[in-house]
């Protein structure tokens, strides 16, 4: 289960903001969660509120937007949405793409009071 | 407390104030409070990949070579860091860090070679992070110019996205695994240096597909190299330990 430990990550990041930016309460968290990133939305979902149960975030919303994969073709510089890591170039059919977005997870937003 | 980064102290439980148990300062309760949005965009993985530069940095200043091996339970890992460690000049200093979720039984096969080892129990953690390698590394200093195995949790998911700071991640697949984990576990297979192909003992009495396994792998990962090797035969061994020590060179020039 390392959600479990992405959610406590997640945690110590707000809490370093509600240091910096000086609040109390989190009312919203939004996560942005590429389709590469090896990452179940679900899992994040299921332990999210245990894991900010009795912090600034306590009972905070979850929204999550999935970010699709987009990748880049080196021999024929063809640029495409892609799936999985291992999907070939739909324009010459080659297997070493480049990824270019998507590997990511982070915070995009915070609501907070 | 840690004195690498304090995480010792329960971080600060801000309290809600929706209790109205006495406070030993004022606010006013009645003003509306106003939401305010805070844009963040930071990475999950940046907090990790902090300790993981410091790590790396480290190894660095050292001449540590670091490899952070990875696998499915029981492809190996353990029996081929023993028996590197056997055949390894006695000169050579080594230091291992086992990760597993329970028990301590890899360290003690490691000390049984003669190398120190640290055990790291991850718990329900099913991966080892850079901050547990960075305390791993204040408890049992590797000296200059060693080698340092990381042996991660048997698991081809998560590993994959953190870096403990390591020059290379190892992956080692045995061929009772099926030629089709590298599709599988894509990740890790793109992550990784180089892939061990372990258990070769076996192949004749399995339908693994070596070649259809080193496409699948290259086309996750065009860079990666592949040593096909038994420990229990030692088929494959001289060249894996050539890796090892011409990397370890270059490491340290680089
Ligand atoms: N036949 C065969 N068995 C092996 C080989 N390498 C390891 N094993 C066995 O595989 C099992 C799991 O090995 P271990 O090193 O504990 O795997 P780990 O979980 O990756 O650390 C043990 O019973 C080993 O003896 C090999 O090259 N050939
Ligand atoms: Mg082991
Ligand atoms: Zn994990
Ligand atoms: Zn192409
Ligand atoms: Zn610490
Ligand atoms: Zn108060």
């Amino acid at each position: 289960m390392h959600e479990l430990s992405l959610c406590e990550n997640i945690l110590q990041m707000i809490e370093q903001q509600a240091k910096d930016q000086k609040f109390t309460r989190v009312l919203t968290v939004c996560l942005e969660i590429g389709q590469l990133s090896c990452v179940e939305p679900e899992a994040i979902s299921f332990c999210f509120n245990e894991v900010m149960s009795g912090s600034v975030a306590n009972q905070a919303e979850l929204k999550i937007v999935m970010l699709a994969g987009l990748a880049w073709c080196p021999t024929c510089y063809h640029h495409f949405e892609i799936l999985q890591r291992y999907d070939e170039c739909p324009n010459c059919g080659r297997y070493d793409v480049q990824i270019v977005k998507g590997e990511h997870m982070r915070i995009s937003e915070l609501e907070v009071i | 407390m840690c004195g690498i980064c304090g995480c010792g102290e329960r971080p600060l439980t801000a309290h809600t104030h929706d209790d109205h148990t006495p406070h030993d300062h004022h606010h006013d309760v009645e003003q509306p409070a106003t939401v305010r949005r805070i844009k963040v965009e930071q990475d999950i993985f940046a907090k990790n990949n902090q300790y993981a530069q410091l790590n790396r940095e480290y190894f660095r200043q050292n001449a540590i070579f670091a490899l952070n091996f990875v696998s499915s339970p029981g492809s190996g890992k353990t029996s081929l860091l023993t028996s590197t460690i056997t055949q390894l000049p006695a000169d050579c200093a080594i230091s291992v860090i086992e990760g597993d979720q329970q028990t301590t039984l890899d360290a003690e096969k490691i000390r049984a070679t003669g190398v120190r080892a640290l055990q790291i129990n991850t718990g329900k953690g099913c991966h080892l992070d850079a901050h547990s390698i960075a305390h791993a590394l204040q408890d049992q200093i590797p000296g200059p110019n060693s080698l340092v195995f990381i042996e991660n949790v048997g698991n081809l998911v998560c590993p994959a996205a953190f870096d403990l700071g390591e020059a290379y991640k190892v992956v080692v697949l045995s061929v009772t695994e099926g030629e089709d984990k590298p599709l599988k576990y894509p990740d890790m297979f793109h992550a990784a240096e180089l892939m061990i192909l372990n258990k070769i003992d076996l192949l004749p009495y399995l339908d693994f597909d070596v070649e259809k396994c080193i496409d699948y792998a290259r086309r996750i990962n065009p860079r990666i190299k592949v040593l096909q090797l038994s420990v229990k035969t030692g088929q494959g061994m001289t060249e894996w330990l050539q890796w090892l020590t011409i990397s370890q060179r270059l490491s340290s020039i680089a």
